[in-house]
């Protein structure tokens, strides 16, 4: 069964523990001046980083991390920071993923829109838009993608009921 | 129509107008971007228009909605319009208990319901740390395999029939009956299997099960053959998927394009080889790889897949091991009838997993498997209750879409069906 010890957190104490992992190392030397947080847990490698340098991260683990699987976002309501927006990238070389996380809070859901380093993430940001309400500032077209045009409301917030009236 | 999205010399037209007034802003765009191209340049006025193809189209198989603007024939822009088969599933899964969402995963996309049980319950053994029994594995591979080839059955035989060719059709949809009964006999059911469990598999094959595979395994690359005889003879088909719907491999990692379409591209990459989940690594296959980049390039790829699927299959069962198809972790578990009949202790269990659920350790994990589409996640969150706090379900069709404008542009309009049928389109698991 899991073993809650057996995660690690910070950058230095990833990096110790598997030094010859050559995904985990480039994805820490990428972005060693811009993550605020690291954990390693179940064998996968998360890095957290500041709204305002999602662009620069994305750009600065691309060379490496070459494919951009997904994006998609957590609503912690009640908690603040409420948005967790994840990003899932893959390294096709390195048969690796990394997951980066940025954190939001509920009153200024606003993000950079990285559709410019990957045209991938276009209908991923509508989709996190059109069910969460997060926007992404210099998105090419930023409109619902899965509700009607005037839906009220975002469906995957925590705090729109699952079924019934609201 | 806002201030700001009205050319100075709109659509002419009223009926026009209304039109592009009811569609939604997501359109609207690639509609205003026209109406601009018609104002900006005399020559090229009113020379493009903005057709609707779809929701009901045949080709657009159920409910995709495509707006194209084509100047005479030619594409010269794509939108598509998704979301109208959108159920909601991800909201579904919280309110559920953990093992009360695998039924839900064979309603994503339902042409490879077992793939979407795996992806989702190796998840939620990699947040849990358990561990699968051998011979679970090999069967969820074995599975997973035929799975694959019935998915890639419908899928050249509906796009055999949106190029024109019936036959295939047919043909393709009585290979298809042999492997539906197959699934109906080990889990019950010929679609929604749910055969996949968390911690396992439901239940143990019947032993005659083996024989009916082995002899579906056998006459089955005949049947391949007699398929490419009748599409590979025919001018009409070949005609329509050489050269057509390009994607170059710079295109189709940028663009977030995964499985047989990638792989048509030339970017060699597959989840079961380079990622290995379920004992894939003890399995050898090849994996087909076309630099063609074109309808005719993934054509080809996936009836090779058809053939490695047939050697994958061959190999699980003949090195099936011995063994338990369940994990030994009994509060997660249903202990088995017998059992619950007559030990205190397994009813207890079995009550308790059944109103309350197991709670799962607090954490986020991704598991990515390689479905028949391409590449499958599931990304799920747990708080450490019963419940899932979210999850999240990567599927390929919803990024391969994303390409469609990519590999139709400067084609003809009915190059898009063929190329519709080439990304092997599920709108369940696109819309979700």
């Amino acid at each position: 069964m899991y073993d809650p010890a057996s995660a690690l957190t910070g950058l230095q104490a990833i990096s110790e523990a598997h030094p010859e992992n050559a995904a985990i190392q480039a994805a820490i030397s990428a972005l060693a001046d811009i993550a605020t947080d690291a954990k390693y847990d179940r064998a996968e490698l998360t890095i957290t980083v500041a709204r305002e340098d999602i662009l620069a991260a994305c750009r600065a683990v691309k060379p490496v991390y070459n494919f951009f699987e997904d994006a998609t976002a957590v609503d912690w309501y009640p908690s603040e920071p409420r948005f967790q927006i994840t990003y899932h990238l893959l390294s096709l070389s390195l048969k690796a993923r990394l997951r980066l996380i940025v954190q939001l809070d509920g009153s200024d859901a606003v993000l950079d829109s990285i559709v410019s380093v990957w045209p991938a993430a276009n209908f991923y940001e509508r989709e996190i838009f059109d069910l969460f309400g997060v926007r992404f500032s210099g998105h090419p077209n930023m409109v619902r993608i899965m509700m009607p045009e005037d839906w009220q409301g975002h469906p995957l917030r925590k705090d729109y009921p699952v079924e019934g009236y609201r | 129509m806002s201030p700001a999205l009205a050319p100075e010399k709109p659509f002419v037209k009223k009926a026009e107008k209304d039109f592009a007034d009811a569609i939604n802003p997501g359109v609207k765009d690639l509609i205003a971007d026209a109406a601009r191209h018609n104002a900006s340049s005399d020559a090229s006025a009113d020379k493009t228009m903005v057709i609707n193809m779809g929701p009901q189209h045949p080709s657009t198989h159920g409910v995709l909605r495509l707006v194209v603007e084509i100047d005479g024939e030619t594409v010269v822009g794509l939108a598509p319009d998704i979301g109208y088969l959108h159920t909601g599933i991800e909201k579904t899964c919280e309110a559920k208990f953990y093992q009360q969402v695998v039924p839900l995963t064979d309603r994503i996309d339902y042409l490879c319901p077992m793939t979407n049980n795996l992806a989702y319950c190796l998840a939620v053994e990699k947040l849990l740390g358990l561990e699968i029994p051998e011979r679970a594995q090999y069967l969820r591979v074995l599975f997973n395999e035929l799975t694959r080839i019935q998915s890639h059955l419908v899928w050249l035989g509906t796009h055999a029939m949106d190029i024109g060719a019936l036959t295939v059709f047919l043909y393709c949809f009585r290979e298809r009956e042999q492997l539906l009964r197959i699934f109906e006999a080990v889990s019950g059911q010929r679609m929604m299997t749910s055969y996949v469990r968390i911690g396992g598999l439901s239940l143990e094959p019947p032993l005659d099960l083996y024989d009916s595979i082995r002899t579906f395994l056998k006459e089955f690359p005949s049947k391949i053959e007699q398929y490419e005889g009748l599409l590979q003879t025919n001018p009409i088909w070949m005609s329509r998927l050489k050269g057509v719907g390009y994607l170059s491999p710079e295109d189709a990692i940028a663009l977030g394009v995964t499985g047989p379409p990638l792989r048509a591209s030339g970017v060699d990459f597959d989840v079961r080889r380079d990622m290995p989940y379920s004992s894939y690594e003890k399995f050898q296959f090849s994996v087909p790889v076309s630099n063609e980049g074109d309808v005719w390039a993934r054509y080809i790829v996936r009836m090779q897949e058809l053939r490695e699927s047939i050697k994958i299959c061959h190999q699980a069962l003949d090195g099936l091991p011995e063994g338990r198809i369940v994990a030994d972790a009994p509060k997660i578990i249903l202990p088995n009838r017998e059992q619950m009949k007559t030990q205190m202790e397994s009813l207890i269990h079995h009550f308790k997993i059944v109103t309350e659920g197991f709670a799962v350790p607090a954490g986020q994990v991704c598991s990515s498997v390689e479905a028949p589409h391409g590449m499958m996640n599931y990304f799920v969150v747990s708080d450490g209750t019963a419940k899932p706090y979210r999850v999240h379900m990567r599927n390929p069709g919803f990024a391969t879409l994303q390409a469609l404008e990519t590999m139709c542009k400067g084609r003809l309009l009915a190059d898009i069906v063929a190329v519709i049928g080439s990304i092997d389109i599920v709108l369940g698991e696109i819309d979700r």
